[in-house]
């Protein structure tokens, strides 16, 4: 018996890269799992909120700001501070207008300290762009989206769609496995998808990042049912 | 067909957009005779084309002679000012410029770009213009969209409302209901 165990452990020694290396690879799977099945599940119900709740916005180009503007817009600033915004490095618009926003809110409001920072992201992939230098680009993008999100590590996540909000999501939902932050994402499919979902949207939606996942028309909640239809926001 | 009683031509401009994008089929057919003179025959005076990125310049004119006033320009920081004055918008498919002019309750002919890649645009226009709230077209097409169309059976765009995505939103992280 004495001669099995030692023998045993001399085995177990001897492969110790290797049995680690599997341990290590089971309990990151077994949390990638843990996390997707507590993906969608309501904050309430689990942990007391602790209010408020930073923020990161992810802004794009044209109609995706618009709309984010108009969800902003209904939300209570007080609950979502601070807000990090992020655009991609070549969209200078869509800050502009989120800084007109967030101006108009420090007149109105009397309480201090709400703050908001703006920030830029690399792009993975410009319009045109060679598909073989993309590959560096997008290992760029994401080690900046990295160095960013481990700034703000973020507790609430809103976009709706433009590619930048991907590598940011999937750093969130990598920071819930492995326990850096827990944080609630949120995607609203832009307005301009009817029938089809976006890249960005299909990713997030199948492989269950988004916490809530929200479209604006009947058609794509027929085809998506996890998915919540609120109507047109615009 | 326009005219007030001091003898004054009371100016109907029709404003064609094509946002921060290149269109020029959509400038181009914009500026064509066929085009123009189906204007002028709904009893449309002017015609103001926000052209972008293009490279088609359109023909200026001053409609002195018995025709339809013709000016361009490239950008503008608002085109708010220019929907707001404007009696039709003849618009891309990008859902910026649909829903601003939608939402001054303008009318609006949609005109989808048939050289993008990835045309999820036109499902918006398409969208919209089967719930009567705008009038879909492609380039090649637009005069007889123009010849046949009747604003009056445009049906209002009620503009949307974010709100039921901020509740699901509050409810989940666990906020109280507003009151």
């Amino acid at each position: 018996m004495g001669k099995n165990s030692r023998f045993c452990f001399s085995n177990l020694s001897s492969n110790l890269p290797i049995t680690c290396l599997i341990t290590f690879t089971t309990i990151f799977l077994l949390r990638v799992l843990n996390v997707i099945y507590r993906t969608g599940k309501p904050l309430g119900k689990r942990v007391s909120p602790q209010w408020p709740l930073s923020t990161l916005i992810v802004l794009g180009s044209g109609g995706h700001t618009a709309e984010m503007i108009n969800l902003l817009l209904v939300l209570r600033k007080e609950r979502f501070t601070p807000r990090f915004y992020i655009a991609a490095a070549t969209d200078n618009m869509s800050l502009q207008k989120a800084r007109v926003v967030e101006n108009s809110l420090a007149d109105s409001s009397e309480t201090k300290g709400l703050s908001a920072e703006f920030m830029q992201i690399y792009r993975s992939r410009e319009v045109g762009q060679s598909y073989v230098t993309s590959v560096w680009t997008t290992l760029v993008a994401i080690a900046h989206a990295l160095w960013l999100m481990i700034k703000i590590r973020p507790q609430v996540v809103l976009c709706n769609g433009p590619g930048t909000c991907i590598p940011l999501c999937v750093i969130a939902f990598f920071f819930k496995v492995v326990g850096i932050r827990w944080s609630s994402i949120f995607y609203v499919e832009s307005i301009a998808r009817v029938k089809r979902l976006s890249l960005s949207g299909l990713l997030l939606y199948k492989l269950r990042i988004a916490d809530q996942f929200f479209v604006q028309w009947p058609q794509l909640q027929r085809q998506y049912p996890r998915a919540h239809y609120v109507g047109c926001l615009m | 067909m326009g005219e007030a009683r001091d003898g004054v031509k009371v100016k109907r401009v029709v404003f064609v957009t094509v946002g921060t994008t290149c269109f020029d089929a959509l400038v181009k057919v914009a500026d064509c005779q066929e085009v123009k003179d189906e204007l002028y025959r709904r009893g449309y005076t002017d015609l103001l084309i926000q052209m972008g990125r293009g490279s088609y310049l359109p023909a200026k004119s001053t409609g002195d002679d018995g025709s339809l006033a013709v000016d361009y320009f490239t950008f503008s920081s608002s085109i708010v000012d220019h929907l707001r004055s404007a009696s039709l918008v003849i618009s891309h498919a990008g859902s910026g410029s649909i829903f601003e002019t939608l939402q001054l309750g303008k009318p609006l002919i949609v005109v989808v770009n048939e050289d993008l890649m990835d045309n999820h645009q036109s499902e918006l226009a398409e969208e919209l213009a089967e719930r009567k709230h705008l009038y879909c077209s492609r380039p090649l097409t637009l005069h007889q969209t123009i010849a046949s169309m009747d604003l009056n059976s445009l049906v209002p765009y009620t503009p949307g409302d974010a709100t039921p995505v901020a509740k699901l939103i509050n409810r989940f992280l666990g906020f109280p209901e507003e009151s």
